[in-house]
């Protein structure tokens, strides 16, 4: 004959609950709590939750239908979403497990992923959690890699600081290829200092904003790029041609170049720009404005006036229809 | 060797003995770049030759550096993470020494390419432990003598820690726990707002 095993009794059974799991709750049939486990007690350390309905301290978020016990008893085993009704309205994962015989049942509750606030929220520790728990673990974690997190964006930060020191350090448009600004004004004040004679050509792209609005930015990109192209093939290898920003380009031809050479290098430049240019099936149509400035030898201009003056010529060239060049000098 | 063990020689050799000094270092050490990258990995010859050259420099005896070095990161204000993240480790000072063992793995959860020293614990009688540090860096147990230290304070325990000397790459840490509870420790929120 099997020997009958002992009953055990809720308080016995309830201490060993409380430390498998130190968030759960029995409640009774009717849904009243009978026991609390001791850190789910610590949510709301000033209340005594005995006695009191469990949907009347807690709101069921899914499934969110459930507002009766007799609903809640029918979800058992199943997880379930909730948060205390009353500030802090912390977010708990649960699930219910009914007990034989009309005997209640028993809910065991988590912060799942709200652990972090949680713990901050009811200034939980280490001994609230079963030591199965991997709640440790996990702010463990999440404290490593936000630590480990910042030290990279702290030397991403860095990195990106030094980039642009050294962009702006740089002579080259990185986009072309062509000379930046910063290169085109330090060769244009060597050659004012030496006295040198050059002229300087003042290139504007005509249309090309619609192409970066209509085509967007990479069709931008392609056509600045194929612009640089015709000006490296239309010009000498002497000749220093820079973009100084955005679709604005300037080239210094060397020497004294006679009026008709430099007329056939702005119209060869034009018509070259003026070629479609494919990008991705599309095809994109500029064209470009030119002004030009000559310095002859002993010339009085600074850098500022000479500049002034292909600009002039430029905003001539515009006022014309644009697709054209003008000389400063027949204004 | 990872930055972080660099950028910790760095910190502990300018919080404690000045910006001079550090720069100093670097110079004797020729880095290319006096300030290390927390977050790069260098060639395994900087950490050793760093330490040299700092004993040199200060002119203190090479254990007593490693272990103050130690100390500092679990006790200096700005290197609060160190001492959290230990703390997770363990409820009080025992608990803590047994998760020793992890400490690699959990270091390696934490940033994939961090190598630190593998430790074992061995429990000889209920107070008496003695930690294995099996490290490429000759003297790594001071440092772990200084943190164990510190860590002991934290926890409010009493203990003697004592260095038993390098055996290849193994050197042996005598631990005694003369009181798990001696004074108060430091408390420990699990989750300290930044």
């Amino acid at each position: 004959m099997l020997a009958k095993a002992p009953t055990l009794e809720w308080p016995a059974l309830e201490a060993a609950f409380d430390i498998l799991c130190p968030m759960h709750l029995r409640l009774t049939e009717t849904g009243h709590i009978v026991h609390v486990a001791p850190t789910l007690k610590k949510l709301r350390p000033d209340v005594d939750l005995t006695g009191m309905r469990f949907l009347e301290m807690f709101r069921l978020d899914r499934p969110r239908s459930i507002t009766t016990m007799s609903e809640l008893m029918s979800r058992a085993r199943s997880k379930l979403h909730l948060e205390l009704r009353e500030a802090p309205c912390t977010a708990l994962k649960g699930v219910l497990v009914r007990l034989p015989k009309g005997q209640g049942a028993l809910v065991n509750l988590s912060f799942g992923i709200s652990v972090v606030e949680g713990v901050q929220d009811f200034g939980l520790s280490s001994a609230d959690f079963a030591a199965t728990d991997l709640a440790i673990e996990m702010l463990y974690l999440v404290e490593a890699k936000s630590a480990a997190m910042d030290a990279s964006r702290n030397l991403n930060q860095r990195l990106q600081g030094a980039k642009l020191a050294a962009e702006e350090q740089a002579a080259t448009d990185t986009l072309t290829g062509l000379k930046n600004r910063r290169a085109a004004d330090q060769i244009l004040e060597t050659a004012l200092l030496e006295d040198r004679a050059f002229t300087l050509m003042q290139l504007d792209l005509d249309f090309f904003k619609a192409v970066n609005d209509s085509k967007g930015h990479a069709a931008g990109d392609r056509v600045l790029q194929e612009v640089a192209k015709i000006m490296r093939a239309e010009t000498r290898k002497g000749d220093v041609i820079s973009r100084v920003v955005g679709d604005e380009f300037m080239i210094l031809i060397e020497g004294s170049a006679a009026k008709d050479r430099l007329k056939d290098i702005a119209s060869r430049l034009i018509r070259g720009i003026e070629q479609p240019i494919k990008f991705e099936g599309e095809t994109c149509h500029i064209s470009a404005s030119i002004g030009i400035a000559r310095r002859v030898l002993g010339d009085w201009r600074d850098m500022d006036a000479l500049m002034q003056c292909s600009d002039r010529a430029l905003y001539a060239s515009k006022s014309k229809g644009r697709a054209c060049a003008t000389f400063d000098e027949d204004l | 060797m990872h930055g972080l063990i660099n950028k910790a020689v760095e910190a502990f050799v300018h919080d404690t003995y000045g910006a001079d000094a550090w720069r100093n270092i670097a110079c004797r050490a020729e880095l290319e770049d006096p300030s290390f990258e927390a977050m790069m990995v260098y060639d395994t010859v900087i950490t050793p030759r760093v330490i040299e050259c700092a004993t040199e420099a200060l002119g203190v005896d090479r254990g007593d550096f490693l272990q103050n070095l130690g100390t500092y990161l679990v006790s200096q204000p700005s290197q609060q993470a160190v001492r959290r993240l230990l703390r997770f480790g363990g409820v009080d000072f025992v608990d803590f020494l047994y998760s020793l063992d992890d400490l690699h793995d959990r270091a390696r959860l934490a940033v994939a390419d961090l190598f630190l020293p593998k430790l074992e614990l061995r429990e000889h009688t209920l107070n008496q432990f003695s930690l294995t540090v099996r490290s490429d860096i000759d003297g790594f147990g001071h440092v772990l003598i200084g943190l164990l230290t510190a860590m002991a304070d934290d926890y409010g325990a009493l203990v003697m820690v004592e260095y038993g000397g390098r055996q290849g790459e193994v050197e042996t840490i005598a631990i005694a726990l003369l009181e798990t509870a001696f004074v108060a420790g430091n408390r420990f929120e699990l989750g300290a707002r930044a």
